[in-house]
């Protein structure tokens, strides 16, 4: 009774200023602190993308605001072939570097989880083709592609693999396996680091344990690592689709999407059409088309990552 | 059958000596206890036995089979992991059903094993479990689960207890030693508490910075052991010791420093004749002080003064000032005595220790 009296009294005659009173609500608190977060994501993300609709079904250009045509524009360009030549090479570019990256990270990843002399050294270096600047290390292998200047073809040739020059960048098929090529390497070190930090979280008593239990080298990876590693596994996995499905950097320096068209991804056509020719509201419409696939792919990997985690 | 023999056994780590030289037998159907401070080389020893570690010279054999070269699948052991070491993403009959599952038992074979260990350890309910939803205890019995499943020659033990509270700890002591007199498997425990060590060995080997320091019977270790180090590190509360200087007085042995001069009993001074003179090191167990009175006439006593009363309940111990140095006495809870109180102490005779002050042997 003493004690709630006394705290009567001195809530009566101090009473804290109103703006702060807001601030003690927890509800009110989230919302402020939410707000830097929400303005940035609302200036940067959610306008351009309701932009980027709007002008899909208008029949804008650069200097012709244009007029609504609805549908218009995805009709045009599901019956253009270079469209769907872009979405077939996205599918595939995705599809290819995703499993060869996965494949080639999990095994760096577990080289380097062993100890070794010079491990810290070795780890670094796996991370530079992650660091330079892609536009960067993309010229370089553009050089190295190069039909009169490759250091390939060099090297195959002096290997004696090779009697007469590939042009590698001039076919549309060593095109296309030139850029996924390319988009590997850059794209190892991301998995191969991100699966190396899964590794050291699993208990390395849990593979002496199974070792004891009979399991063979292979039987403990597939028992015992590959299923713990799992949620890191499709995280890597979930980044990994939607940059690369959304990959610009390596077809614009390498082929600018040639030879005639053969390599354009989703990125490259949307900036062919939109900005190198103009037709913005076309191009607004080649990327959008993007959205619902990035989008499954989303739901689908959250949802499986969810039930993974919950085990 | 689960003989296991070590040979001249060294390990080294990076130019570090690890384990130097253990020779041990370990009789089938034995308990032997590990036990040392860390850094002892107990657990490298027995992760060596197991094949996860590469034993750098000697021979380990397994009932006559020299193991060094085989796989931990082959050598037919099964170990405990101090963190239990389940695995997170199976149920509790999958981590126990894994090795027998690896080793192609039928189907049938393995739901008999998996059932029969879940009974023994009283884990059935929990079987559809996975190890994050239990209890460190019920994890405990898992990993138990997992290594008697398996009906191995020997069962390795990494500290098993460590991990669970004080109470749990106990009452997991008293089913290990059970479930050994069930199975009668050989087992070697490592372990860094001397109790565990004392109340679950059959034998204990006590080793410090590699070297094996004795290995004996539980009470053999109490009673004589071999070496300082022994001395201090199997019974709680430790030791007490004390630097005495060797005299002789009227025909008998008298041991004095600055705040203490006793007797030595005929027993002790007969091993000290040769070290008048010189400097030993006297060791008596607190448990063997008492506070001196009628039936302690003739023992060895000496003056303190009580620095600290710890009332246990079932004893008292006593922190002592003898002279310059501290010395703990364990009484009675009845003896009504408090800090600042000046005392006479009794020694038991025939409980004296004494070790050479350079190489700390037993003398």
């Amino acid at each position: 009774m003493a004690i709630s009296a006394v705290s009567d009294t001195t809530l009566r005659e101090a009473p804290p200023p109103r703006r702060h009173r807001l601030l003690e609500d927890e509800r009110w608190l989230a919302f402020v602190l939410l707000v830097p977060t929400i303005v940035l994501l609302g200036m940067f993300i959610a306008y351009p993308f309701m932009r980027g609709i709007l002008l899909s079904v208008t029949s804008s250009r650069v200097g012709m605001p244009g007029d609504f045509v609805g549908l218009a524009n995805f009709y045009k360009i599901f019956n253009d072939g270079i469209f769907r030549t872009s979405v077939y090479n996205t599918f595939l570019y995705t599809g290819v570097t995703t499993v060869f990256k996965l494949g080639l990270g999990l095994w760096l990843a577990m080289l380097l989880n062993r100890n070794f002399r010079g491990k810290a050294l070795a780890r670094a270096f796996i991370l530079l083709p992650f660091i330079i600047p892609t536009v960067l290390s993309t010229f370089a292998w553009k050089w190295m592609f190069d039909p009169t200047f490759s250091v390939l073809n060099w090297l195959l040739y002096h290997l004696g693999l090779i009697t007469g020059r590939i042009n590698w960048l001039g076919d549309p098929d060593l095109a296309m396996i030139s850029i996924i090529i390319v988009n590997i390497w850059r794209g190892v070190p991301f998995f191969a680091i991100s699966l190396l930090a899964g590794l050291q979280t699993i208990s390395p008593e849990l593979n002496e344990a199974a070792a004891i239990d009979g399991a063979k080298p292979w039987q403990r990876f597939w028992h015992i690592t590959w299923p713990l590693l799992l949620p890191v596994t499709m995280v890597v996995m979930l980044f990994s689709v939607i940059q690369t499905f959304a990959d610009f950097q390596i077809v614009y320096v390498m082929t600018g999407g040639g030879p005639a068209n053969a390599t354009h991804l989703f990125a490259t056509y949307a900036y062919q059409i939109g900005i190198g020719t103009g037709l913005l509201s076309e191009g607004a419409a080649i990327s959008l088309a993007m959205f619902p696939v990035l989008f499954l792919v989303v739901i689908v990997q959250l949802l499986y990552i969810r039930r993974v985690e919950v085990r | 059958m689960g003989q296991v023999v070590l040979k001249g056994i060294n390990k080294f780590f990076d130019g570090v000596h690890a384990v130097k030289d253990v020779n041990l037998q370990i009789r089938d159907k034995e308990f032997m206890v590990f036990v040392g401070p860390s850094g002892c080389g107990k657990t490298t020893t027995l992760r060596m036995i197991a094949g996860l570690e590469t034993i750098s010279s000697g021979d380990i054999s397994i009932d006559g089979n020299v193991v060094n070269e085989l796989a931990p699948m082959d050598r037919d052991i099964a170990m405990v992991f101090q963190n239990y070491a389940l695995y997170p993403h199976m149920t509790v009959y999958d981590n126990m059903a894994f090795g027998l599952k690896m080793r192609k038992f039928e189907r049938s074979e393995i739901n008999k094993r998996v059932l029969e260990a879940a009974d023994i350890l009283g884990i059935g309910e929990l079987l559809t479990r996975r190890p994050r939803q239990l209890s460190g205890g019920q994890r405990q019995r898992v990993a138990l689960g997992r290594a008697i499943v398996r009906h191995p020659r020997v069962f390795l033990f990494d500290e098993p207890l460590s991990n669970l509270d004080a109470k749990l700890r106990v009452q997991m002591r008293v089913e290990l030693k059970k479930l050994h007199l069930r199975l009668g498997t050989t087992a070697i425990y490592v372990t860094h508490d001397q109790v565990e060590a004392m109340t679950l060995g059959d034998r204990v080997v006590v080793m410090k910075d590699g070297v094996v320091q004795q290995v004996g019977e539980p009470l053999e270790l109490y009673n004589h052991p071999s070496n300082k180090f022994v001395a201090g590190f199997i019974g709680s509360p430790a030791m007490n010791f004390a630097a005495v200087t060797v005299t002789e007085a009227n025909g008998s042995l008298i041991a004095e420093n600055s705040g203490l001069r006793i007797k030595l009993p005929d027993e002790t001074a007969q091993r000290l004749r040769g070290r008048i003179g010189r400097e030993v090191m006297l060791g008596v167990r607190p448990e063997d002080l008492t506070v001196a009175g009628g039936a302690d006439l003739g023992h060895p006593c000496f003056d303190a003064v009580i620095e600290v009363v710890e009332q246990l309940g079932s004893e008292i111990l006593l922190d002592m000032k003898v002279g310059e140095s501290i010395m703990v006495a364990s009484v009675e809870p009845t003896a009504g005595v408090s800090v600042g109180d000046k005392l006479r102490v009794a020694m038991r005779p025939s409980r004296l220790h004494v070790f050479d002050p350079q190489t700390e042997a037993a003398i």
